[in-house]
């Protein structure tokens, strides 16, 4: 361990062509530690993360990672990081054991430390029994493990994984959330971005909100949570009730504001605890609203989400696996066989 | 996490690493051509047709002189004509892996920067001297014959050919390293070498085209490797035509090479 942070950015400023995609970023990662960007389409978190990997020049700021500068001096933080991309960077026509035989030789490992070590990462990522296959006929879930794999090479003492789940199903995301976290444990320091809230819930320490390029909110998941203010309420009515009604008997009895959705006939406001249920239900019930669902809501990302920005994290079927909505249930299934099922995907 | 020592080899020379990084490239992408034999059997299609196209259907109509055959005519041409479109290969290859998004993987290793793009080369170097055999069979078979010529002057005039392929790779590697999709490397690979292969001594002589056009022909790349492999199969002087394309090749390489670097070291994201 040493007294620089894991990551470091200060300011870190990026435009292509007229198009601002940083605004003066700061992120601060402590080393050990899991760090979520989390941000919509667009925010800039690849633009931020190709920096810190050294594979893009910013044109300001500063941006640094073990104590060193990554502008400056590259090559110093190429051999203690690792990257995994948007997208699977894998050679097709190779096979997974070739895959990181080549890589691990390009990091300068002896040919047989390289082979060792490929079996080793195929055997840990559940690639053993596909080893001997082309990458081109692995399924997106073992292609994003092979890639992942492939970073961690060298034992890297950081790791960037630009959104390691998106475009998995929700068992391979779990594989991949159960991978990501054992390799924390092993001391590994995280920072990953993602638009699924609930990634980030469940995997960082803590959380920067990026949005156009600048940081818009940092904190622990629950700091963030917190700032939106406790609990809300939820109230479905039924069909040809009064919603403007009821939004006015929810405001008497919250801490701010209804909110209304037509179309889910839902009616949302703040509360400070379960307390003004019983009074809420009177009220509706003089106004001749009829109930079809309560639902006391512990503030999810999502919300926080839309707190800061007005618009919601990301687009339409893009939210995490718990389903849509970004309840605090449990996340997807949770069944014994996951893994095996992964292999033979 | 792991029981093996990762320690990188000790340091060696910084020219060992290159060759040792650009070696693992090189194996690399031959490995790749091995496992997609139909794009190497479409690149050797594609000339032996040239040779039996020509051979036959202009082999009467194009004047080379009255104690030569067309075919022995054609042949040194086609061989260049062969290696410079092969050549561009390099660029596609490039491409698409800048496409998968390899090259930014390979961009955040401690390897030689240079490395990618020699290991390429050089693999697309041996390709294009196993398509130049199979022509050279074909040939033959169509009556292809050496002239008044020597073996090491053979094998000299393969020599050329070779460092002319590998030149050009370089050429086709800026290329690959500078656009954006697969497709633009293939087009934008292939159309500046038509005029230069077709405004050649390769298929007709250069003396028989309109005089403005002999300006450009008699001295392009194309024309004078023709020429000195020409001289080097069938026979007659050779030096000036010999020394003009090595003096090509070279200036390439010593212009197209820092430049293949350099955008290969500029964000590759395009
Ligand atoms: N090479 C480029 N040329 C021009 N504009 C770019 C380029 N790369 C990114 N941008 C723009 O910069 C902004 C930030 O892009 P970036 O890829 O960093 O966002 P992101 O947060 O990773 O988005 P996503 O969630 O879609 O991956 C976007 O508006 C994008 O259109
Ligand atoms: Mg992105």
């Amino acid at each position: 361990m040493t007294d620089h942070p894991a990551v470091l950015v200060e300011g870190l400023r990026k435009s292509y062509g007229r198009h601002t995609a940083l605004a003066g970023l700061d992120l601060l990662v402590a080393e050990g530690t899991v760090h979520g960007v989390l941000g919509p389409n667009g925010a800039g978190k690849t633009t931020a993360v190709r920096i810190l990997a050294t594979l893009l020049a910013a044109d300001g700021g500063r941006a640094e990672v073990l104590g060193v500068d990554v502008l400056r001096q590259p090559q110093l933080v190429r051999p203690r990081i690792g990257l995994t991309g948007q997208y699977a960077a894998v050679d097709e026509r190779l096979t997974g054991l070739e895959n990181l035989e080549m890589f691990g030789r390009l990091y300068r490992l002896s040919a047989r430390t390289a082979r060792a070590r490929a079996a080793e990462l195929l055997e840990r990522f559940d690639l053993a029994e596909a080893a001997g296959r082309q990458a081109k006929t692995y399924s997106g879930g073992m292609r994003r493990r092979l890639d992942l794999a492939a970073s961690l090479i060298m034992a890297p003492a950081v790791l960037f994984l630009d959104e390691p789940t998106t475009g998995l199903d929700p068992r391979s995301r779990q594989a991949m959330w159960r991978v990501i976290a054992d390799l924390v444990r092993d001391g590994t320091t995280v920072l990953l971005t993602t638009q699924y809230l609930e990634e980030a819930d469940q995997l960082a320490d803590r959380v920067s909100v990026v949005d156009t390029g600048r940081v818009i909110a940092e904190g622990t998941t629950d700091d963030l949570k917190r700032q939106i203010g406790g609990d809300r309420l939820d109230i479905t009515v039924a069909e040809g009730c009064d919603l403007g009604g009821a939004a006015e008997v929810l405001a008497r009895s919250g801490t701010g504001a209804a909110t209304v959705d037509a179309d889910e006939r839902r009616v949302s406001v703040p509360v400070s605890g379960a307390g003004i249920l019983a009074e809420v239900v009177r009220g509706l019930d003089e106004i001749g609203v009829t109930i079809v669902d309560v639902a006391l809501h512990r503030p999810s990302l999502d919300d926080v989400f839309m707190t800061l920005t007005g618009h919601g994290a990301a687009p339409a079927g893009a939210t995490g696996p718990g389903g849509p909505g970004g309840d605090d249930g449990p996340p997807g299934p949770r069944t014994g066989d996951d893994e095996r099922d992964l292999v033979k995907a | 996490m792991t029981t093996l020592d990762l320690t990188p080899v000790a340091r060696r020379s910084r020219l060992t690493w290159e060759l040792l990084d650009a070696w693992v490239m090189c194996r690399r992408n031959l490995m790749k051509t091995w496992r997609v034999p139909e794009l190497l059997v479409f690149a050797t299609i594609q000339p032996v047709m040239f040779v039996l196209l020509f051979s036959y259907v202009f082999g009467g109509a194009i004047d080379v002189g009255p104690d030569l055959d067309y075919v022995d005519f054609l042949m040194p041409g086609v061989f260049v004509q062969t290696v410079i479109f092969g050549a561009m290969m390099t660029g596609i290859g490039l491409a698409n892996d800048k496409e998968e998004g390899l090259i930014d993987r390979f961009r955040s290793l401690p390897m030689s920067r240079s490395a990618l793009l020699t290991g390429r080369t050089l693999a697309d170097l041996v390709r294009n001297a196993f398509i130049i055999l199979i022509m050279l069979l074909v040939g033959l078979a169509v009556g292809f014959r050496f002239g008044d010529t020597t073996v090491p002057a053979i094998l000299a005039g393969f020599g050329v050919m070779l460092i002319f392929s590998y030149a050009f790779s370089w050429v086709s590697a800026v290329i690959g390293m500078s656009v954006r999709s697969t497709e633009a490397a293939q087009s934008g690979g292939m159309i500046w070498v038509f005029p230069l292969v077709f405004a050649s001594s390769a298929f007709a002589r250069v003396d028989t085209m309109p005089g403005w056009l002999q300006a450009f022909a008699d001295h392009q790349p194309v024309t004078v490797t023709v020429d000195a492999v020409r001289a080097l199969f069938l026979g007659g002087p050779v030096a000036d035509d010999l020394l003009l394309s090595l003096a090509w090749c070279g200036g390439i390489l010593l212009l197209f090479g820092p430049l293949a670097v350099r955008a290969f070291r500029r964000d590759a994201a395009g």
